[in-house]
């Protein structure tokens, strides 16, 4: 289930090819009425041309939030606070925003988790597709109307001339949600941000709009932001994974290195969490309690009120754990103090409270 | 975020599938339509339905209570028909009702969208003005501004349009404020689409609706306010035929010939419910989607 064919991005560096996308220590701080909620706290992502990356986290994790500050469209109060975004090499934060916007609105598009809320509902859904190259990249408007009727064709809707005549509410929501990638297309961009596209769907439509995304982004050579909760998800398409618990990236690296030997307790909680069918007898895990309170925001790693095997050492300094390289050359990362000691995880965790019930 | 924090892929809830209910008749809309289409239509074609001229006058014959030979509500004090006056003066208060509702209906929408899309100072200096309208009296400040501008239908239209914006620019204004955070607005922004586009194609469509539907009841108050100005001496100039005067004349004969006010009274409520109706009807109808 992992895409095999994209490069692991230490290749792609040594090749010289600049990152298409690089957060440094981005922060993003909500202003609410007991003070300021730190929403994202110091993320750093790296993307290479052609490369699909994954965010995965519970809600609130400040995944959606990270990839609406990268379009520049935070919600109202938000407002990043630090951190650098680079486009190609280039710095966009200090740029004056119209040229920003410009700039990020012609690379990147993006696809919604609710199609229904994500089109516009006295709109037809064709002249919605054809809007972009229309109005944006300035074709004639019967080239436009035959980009959209090809794009309905590649995202898989059949009849496209019929269905391009559709409002959206006359389609179902699997059906809504090609029509939303091929607006995320129609504008020709390199880079996808995916904000949980199949969160709406049910299974079987699940798989097959991600196999349309997967095909379509290989075909155009696109980038890709998958944001996600759901780690089999992530791992149907992408090739590296961020993994995000209260607005900082506790764990990366490249997919299969991360599933198979998670090196921070919350990733390995995760990953428990889900029934594996390789392993019937294997009890479910919960992790109970909730995530910390990002306006007062608790001493030490955020994540040790809820672990299983925390230490002294774990609240011991003031901030958050940094993320560290475990092994040099190889892409994976770990905030945790005791990634060591991940071997024995699976033996504490059948022994303590926290297992689930049976 | 509506997904849980551990939810299996298995667990995905299908989305609901757009409803497709079956069409109902919409007897309000319809009733509706029909009940103001009556008063339209017999406004418009006043010329062939009126018995006798709404000026003339006809000292002789005045007075004459309703289903008189030729006259079917009766005459007034200058013994003028009051069928004929009524017809000729839905034509006058009609048009004023209408017009002077799509000025305002324009003028509020269009600030109301630019207020919520832009917010700031921009906001904030619209909706002081907003402030400024609202802390007056309707009447008050209609009364006022006509009494400025001078009697007549054109210092009608601009008094009310002068006052009548605000409702709309707020209702227009608020739900901008919601439609702006929904996707699909965001989506276009995403895309790239001029603001200008975003405003006018997206989000106006979707917010119009409440504004049109406040407008509704809206030609029923400006009619109103017409009749009321009509009565104050300040609308309608007289001898233009129109239901204020008609009412204002009659009120000293009130105890003798009731029908010379409450007929044009009567007029003025069949259609206030007839626009009722319509934005009953506007509401169920949208509801549906």
């Amino acid at each position: 289930m992992i895409a095999a064919d994209s490069a692991p991005p230490l290749l792609g560096e040594a090749a010289g090819v600049a990152p298409l996308l690089e957060v440094r220590d981005l922060h993003v701080e909500i202003p609410v009425p007991r003070g300021r909620l730190h929403a994202v706290r110091g993320v750093s992502l790296r993307l290479q041309p052609g490369e699909s990356v994954g965010l995965v986290g519970e809600s609130g994790s400040g995944k959606s939030i990270t990839l609406r500050a990268l379009l520049g469209l935070l919600p109202a109060p938000a407002k990043i606070v630090g951190g650098t975004i680079l486009l190609d090499g280039v710095d966009i934060t200090g740029m004056p925003r119209r040229r920003r916007q410009r700039l990020l609105t012609d690379t990147m598009s993006m696809v919604f988790q609710d199609s229904l809320t994500a089109l516009n509902p006295v709109m037809r859904v064709g002249d919605q597709i054809a809007e972009g190259p229309r109005r944006k990249l300035g074709r004639p408007a019967s080239e436009a109307k035959r980009i959209a009727l090809d794009l309905m064709a590649k995202v898989g809707i059949p009849e496209p001339d019929r269905r391009y005549l559709a409002y959206p509410h006359q389609l179902s929501g699997g059906m809504r949600q090609r029509i939303c990638i091929a607006i995320a297309l129609s504008t020709d961009p390199r880079l996808l941000l995916a904000d949980e596209p199949t969160t709406a769907l049910d299974v079987t439509i699940q798989a097959q709009v991600l196999e349309v995304m997967d095909v379509l982004r290989k075909d155009a050579d696109l980038s890709m932001i998958l944001v996600s909760h759901d780690l089999a998800v992530i791992s149907q398409t992408c090739s590296r994974v961020y993994v995000m618990y209260a607005g900082r990236v506790v764990e990366s690296g490249e997919i299969r290195a991360l599933l198979q030997d998670p090196r921070h307790p919350y990733t390995f909680a995760l990953l428990r969490s889900v029934p594996d069918p390789d392993a019937p007898v294997h009890r479910l895990l919960t992790i109970p309690g909730q995530p910390p309170d990002l306006i007062d925001v608790p001493r030490g790693c955020s994540f040790a009120e809820r672990c299983p095997f925390v230490a002294p050492i774990c609240v011991a300094s003031e901030a958050d754990p940094e993320l560290v390289v475990l092994r040099e050359g190889v892409d994976h990362a770990s905030a945790c103090l005791r990634w060591q000691t991940a071997d024995s995880w699976d033996q504490v965790a059948a022994q303590s409270s926290i297992e689930g019930p049976q | 975020m509506t997904s849980t924090a551990f939810a299996f892929p298995g667990r995905s809830i299908e989305a609901v599938p757009a409803r497709k209910r079956a069409h109902r008749t919409n007897v309000p809309l319809i009733a509706g339509l029909i009940m103001f289409g009556l008063i339209v239509a017999a406004a418009v074609f006043a010329p062939l339905l009126a018995p006798a001229d709404p000026l003339a006058q006809d000292i002789l014959h005045a007075r004459l209570p309703p289903f008189s030979p030729g006259h079917l509500f009766g005459t007034d004090t200058l013994g003028r028909d009051v069928l004929s006056r009524l017809l000729y003066g839905a034509r006058v208060d009609l048009r004023i009702g209408v017009l002077a509702v799509i000025t305002p209906l324009v003028l509020g929408t269009v600030l109301g969208l630019i207020a919520g899309w832009r917010g700031g100072w921009v906001d904030t200096l619209i909706m002081r003005m907003v402030d400024v309208v609202v802390a007056f009296p309707f009447y008050v400040l209609v009364i006022a501004l006509v009494f400025v501008l001078g009697a007549g239908t054109g210092s009608i239209y601009i008094a009310i349009t002068l006052v009548g914006w605000v409702a709309y620019c707020r209702i227009v204004r608020g739900q901008v404020l919601v439609a702006k955070e929904q996707e699909y607005a965001l989506a276009a922004r995403a895309s790239g689409l001029p603001t200008r586009r975003i405003l006018f194609r997206h989000l106006l469509p979707n917010v119009v609706l409440q504004a049109i539907i406040f407008s509704m009841s809206d030609i029923v108050l400006t009619i109103l306010a017409i009749v009321t100005l009509s009565y104050l001496g300040l609308g309608v100039p007289p001898p233009t035929p129109d239901w204020g005067t008609m009412i204002a004349e009659g009120q000293n004969y009130l105890t003798t010939q009731w029908y010379l006010t409450t007929i044009p009274g009567l007029c003025v409520v069949y259609v206030g419910i007839s626009l009722a109706l319509v934005a009953d009807g506007l509401v169920q109808q949208f509801n549906r989607r």
